[in-house]
């Protein structure tokens, strides 16, 4: 189904269970925080497990999704829908622009070109007057779904965020199982090979940087409607650093790892809260020990002893 | 911690045989109180566990045990972020059953937990955050502004600095929203009472380290007074820079706490100008509660972010009694309602009132910092300089722009 | 008064020594970082904890040892740089094969718990410690009061990173480690304890790091967030040095110095951002930087 494998195809509906299931059990506003962090994991995997660039300012996308539908939604009344597609758009523009500026290098230079152009944006949105500057933007209303469906329910907004979620998460794995999927995976294996071969490699790489940017400016806008708020923490560097910690811990180059990573920091994340300062550490700890002793991370532990691709 | 709480209340519920059976507390009336603090950020030692404390304090202080009322203190570290400030408050309104969040932390974190505490129809007494928008245009019926905001340190500040010979300024500005209204606001203050500013520097922020450029240039322009439109590691930089410096005028902290101070040490902050709504020596009452408060937590002198909380959970138990338990659980506004009307009382602000837009109204006092030499032992640091009387320490209502306010 | 460019040049004299006493701290914190790029090809984003650490042990010399700042100078490098070398045999060496991106993943959690615990145990609000009574006081330089604990600064970086230099461009044992650089087997082969060499240097690089921490002790906030807000902008200098080149850093140290400093002058909100508007330039321009060789 869809270019699933037997144990993706598990893997996929397994995962649809506990969307459809959980909130009966779990908090559903906890949820949601989980599927956008998941999609925004998910496009930064994207970038590094696809075609091997670790961006280290990711964080610039998503809180710009997040600001921009923020702003669209409360101050020009747009519909949910409309501002989340803002969010991405603007998102992946921003990405168009970062992306073409930081492909020229690879490997660590990409990552430091990255942090500082996420670290500009950080400073720029403090000094903007429309991200409200150290308050954010507050009172975001969820507003109605078409101009009709009223999202302000949990449970509505609920579904609308796992629709989102698993569109983009299915939009992902047909990019990366296509013809554009097969390119990607020769550049990232061999580029000077696939130049040679003729492929403008280039134009590949920022194809899906666009792409990585658009979606995770997309998970930031529904973050935003879901708590009503946009603010610089969603646009400032720990973000990044979180991010990459999901799909470290989930399995980098997997495609149900960032969702088992996010799932996994963010109750980390909610267990530990009212320890403060102890977050910090155990993030810190996870990531020398993913580094250290579990470089797969969970689903990449878990494909590789069953011997499948997950 | 979802499942547990969820369980225990779905057993509770269909089991109501064992509910009956003599479980004794299920009869007793349980009031939540949530602190809502930073408890390991840059904020924690203006903040954080002794605030925590003092609001446990004020619980045994209010006799609300004898009433029968039994009160859970719980607590939460907001990381001085709006999105986990508000995730825990509708956490804590939702499923842990709290129904009044006090302290609140930074401002961004305040305006988020004022509105999901209107939302829900809950209680918010907040001490943390300085923004004075909070009873201005994000004013709402469920959240009443504690302790302090930026109109009052400006007023008290400015103005008496002024009235008290400082009357050439010199602002040196955080850039960002919060040193913007600071400097804005002193700024009016001064022109206000006959002074003039000379001057204004914006320093980047967050991320400057180094302010001696910007003081060099506040020392070049000759004011008598350099206002400190920053807070925190920003202030504390300033001041240990312009000590370095040998910077003759007089430092105005525009918003520092006696954690500050002390932080710093009296060699550096002595001669520093500052306002703070509390002070633990002020008076037999604020010296009872601190003496109190130094059993529960010695070695540490409350400032007024961590004495407000012990006010606002002391009238918070003391409008239960007047109330019932029962009553204030079940609607927010009437709290605030009920709260506005009736004059508060406490050992750390004394007698207050409570206006219509949410503005707790105690005075303002401007403090000097002692130098070494006059401090007499540990945490005896401030000497009184001036008073603004409660009613016109804050902004005047009309001028707020509060929806609340009938115009 | 004489105005240059509208601003008195009391104060634009001003501005660019203190602009140079900036960049002498990012001078020595990037070449710490070049050193163990260049060696070890680590990003080592644990280099702001470190900082902060060596002001930290500085002041824990202070407080529970009665060891003041001129003996601090010298014991913290080193007790940081012990600490850098056990971080380096634990943790690091085992990285060595792999991709770049592990290394500064790795150093990037060790960042994260040192300056957790340090958080944890000793609160956000900073730490007092006073200049020595030695430098105190300021020289009247007729265009500006120099405070003489920050020329001190100047001086003693720009002597540290002239040495180092000199160490590591004159002396066999530098050309040992430049050569190992290069080509680690080699040299190995040739009885050279490659991987020591490779130990020591990290732990060069840590205590170098240590060492502007002990600098910075009296006039910042000794607190647990001072590397953080250090280390970005250090990479952008290394950055625009390029990436392993000891003089591009201690250049490009003192020169972005320099241009904040200006910056803060004529647009003083732009002071944070220009070093990274530098930085985008450069890499367009050339991409391994101003001094950098293609690694």
């Amino acid at each position: 189904m869809m270019g699933f494998s037997r144990a993706q195809t598990v893997a996929f509906w397994l995962m649809v269970a506990a969307i459809l299931i959980a909130p009966a059990i779990l908090y559903p506003v906890f949820l949601m925080k989980v599927m956008c962090f998941a999609l925004f994991a998910c496009a930064f995997n994207l970038l590094i497990g696809y075609v091997g660039l670790g961006s280290f300012g990711h964080a610039a996308f998503f809180g710009m999704g997040a600001y921009i539908t923020a702003y669209t939604a409360k101050a020009w009344g747009w519909t949910p829908e409309l501002a989340i597609l803002a969010g991405g758009a603007v998102g992946g523009l921003l990405g168009l622009l970062f992306g073409w500026l930081a492909i020229r290098r690879q490997g660590i230079y990409f990552a430091m070109i990255t942090l500082a152009l996420a670290q500009m944006s950080y400073f720029l949105c403090t000094q903007w007057d429309f991200t409200g500057g150290e308050d954010g933007i507050q009172g975001v209303p969820r507003g109605a779904l078409f101009g009709v469906i009223s999202l302000r329910s949990d449970l509505a907004m609920y579904a609308v965020v796992a629709v989102v979620f698993l569109a983009c998460f299915l939009l992902i794995h047909r990019i990366v199982h296509s013809p554009f999927g097969q390119v990607l995976k020769a550049i990232r294996e061999n580029e000077p090979r696939a130049i040679s071969l003729g492929y403008r490699t280039d134009d590949y790489k920022l194809m899906v940087f666009v792409l990585s940017a658009a979606i995770a400016g997309i998970a930031g806008g529904m973050k935003s409607l879901v708590f009503g708020i946009a603010t610089l923490t969603d646009v400032n560097f720990p973000m990044s650093g979180e991010v990459i910690l999901m799909a470290l811990v989930g399995g980098m180059g997997t495609i149900f790892g960032p969702v088992v990573g996010a799932a996994v920091v963010i109750t980390m994340q909610n267990y530990l809260a009212p320890f403060g300062a102890w977050v910090t550490v155990t993030q810190g700890v996870i990531f020398i020990l993913c580094v250290m002793a579990f470089r797969r991370g969970v689903i990449g532990e878990i494909a590789a002893r069953r011997r499948v691709a997950l | 911690m979802n499942l547990s709480r969820r369980a225990l209340l779905g057993t509770v519920a269909a089991l109501p045989a064992v509910a009956a059976a003599g479980h004794a507390r299920a009869q007793r009336p349980t009031l939540r109180i949530g602190v809502l603090t930073d408890m390991s950020g840059p904020y924690k030692d203006i903040g954080g566990p002794l605030a925590v404390d003092a609001v446990r304090l004020a619980v045994a202080d209010s006799g609300i045990a004898d009433a029968g009322v039994n009160v859970e203190v719980l607590f939460a570290d907001h990381q001085n972020k709006a999105d986990i400030g508000s995730n825990i408050a509708r956490q804590w309104y939702d499923r842990d059953g709290v129904d009044m969040i006090t302290e609140g932390g930074s401002s961004a974190v305040a305006l988020a937990v004022a509105g999901v505490s209107k939302d829900k129809n809950k209680t918010y007494l907040t001490s943390g955050p300085a923004t004075s928008d909070l009873t201005g245009k994000a004013c709402n019926a469920n959240t009443i502004h504690w302790t302090y905001d930026t109109y009052m340190l400006a007023k008290s500040t400015g103005d008496a600095m002024v009235k008290a010979g400082g009357d050439s300024w010199f602002f040196i500005t955080a850039d960002y929203a919060f040193g913007h209204a600071l400097s804005r606001d002193v700024g009016n203050f001064v022109t206000g009472a006959g002074g003039k500013v000379v001057g204004n520097v914006r320093t980047p922020f967050p991320g400057t380290t180094d302010f001696s450029s910007f003081l060099l240039q506040a020392q070049s322009s000759g004011a008598k007074v350099i206002g400190l439109a920053n807070a925190g590691t920003d202030t504390a930089n300033c001041i240990k820079q312009a000590k370095e410096f040998g910077i003759k005028s007089t430092l105005a902290g525009l918003l520092v706490f006696i954690s500050d101070v002390h932080a710093l040490g009296l060699q550096v902050a002595g001669g520093l100008a500052l306002t703070e709504s509390f002070y633990w020596d002020l008076n037999d009452r604020t010296r009872g509660f601190s003496e109190r408060l130094w059993k529960r937590a010695p070695g540490v002198r409350a400032g007024m972010v961590q004495a407000g909380p012990y006010s606002a959970a002391f009238n918070y138990l003391r409008a239960a009694r007047q109330m019932g338990p029962a009553e204030i659980r079940k609607d927010g506004a009437a709290v605030i309602a009920h709260l506005k009307k009736t004059p508060a009382d406490d050992d750390v602000f004394g007698p207050s009132t409570i206006r219509e837009d949410g503005r707790k109204l105690h005075p303002a006092y401007l403090f000097q910092v002692k130098t070494q030499a006059e401090s007499k032992g540990p945490w005896d640091y401030y000497k009184l300089i001036g008073t603004t009387p409660g009613p016109d320490a804050f902004r005047p209502m009309k001028d707020g722009g509060c929806p609340l306010v009938q115009a | 008064m004489m105005m240059i460019l509208g601003i008195p040049a009391p104060l634009l004299f001003g501005q660019l020594l203190l602009g140079v006493v900036n960049g002498a701290f990012y001078a020595l914190m990037s070449l710490g970082l070049a050193i163990i790029f260049g060696m070890l090809n680590i990003v080592n984003f644990a280099h702001g904890a470190v900082f902060m650490l060596g002001a930290f042990t500085a002041w824990g010399l202070l407080n529970y040892a009665g060891i003041g700042y001129w003996w601090a100078l010298l014991l913290a490098p080193l007790i940081v740089g012990a600490f850098g070398v056990v971080l380096e045999q634990v943790f690091i060496s085992k990285l060595y094969k792999l991709d770049h991106l592990y290394g500064l993943l790795l150093t990037f959690g060790l960042a994260l718990v040192i300056e957790g615990l340090v958080r944890n145990f000793y609160g956000s609000s900073g730490l007092p410690y006073r200049i020595p009574s030695e430098l105190q006081g300021a020289q009247n330089l007729g265009f500006m009061m120099m405070p003489n604990y920050r020329g001190w600064v100047v001086v003693a970086a720009l002597v540290m990173c002239v040495a180092t230099w000199l160490v590591i461009e004159k002396t066999s044992i530098g050309a040992k480690l430049r050569a190992a650089t290069e080509n680690a087997p080699l040299v190995q082969s040739f009885g050279i304890n490659v991987p020591l060499m490779i130990t020591l240097t990290y732990g060069a690089g840590v205590a170098l790091a240590a060492f502007a921490g002990v600098l910075a002790a009296p006039i910042y906030s000794v607190n647990p967030n001072m590397g953080a807000n250090f280390i970005i902008v250090v990479f952008a200098v290394v950055v625009i040095g390029g990436m392993g080149s000891i003089l591009g850093s201690i250049v490009t140290g003192f020169g972005l110095g320099i241009v904040e400093g200006l910056t803060r002058v004529f647009y003083p909100e732009g002071s944070a951002t220009v070093i990274f508007v530098v930085m985008v330039i450069v890499l367009l321009a050339r991409p391994a930087g101003l001094f950098g060789r293609a690694h």
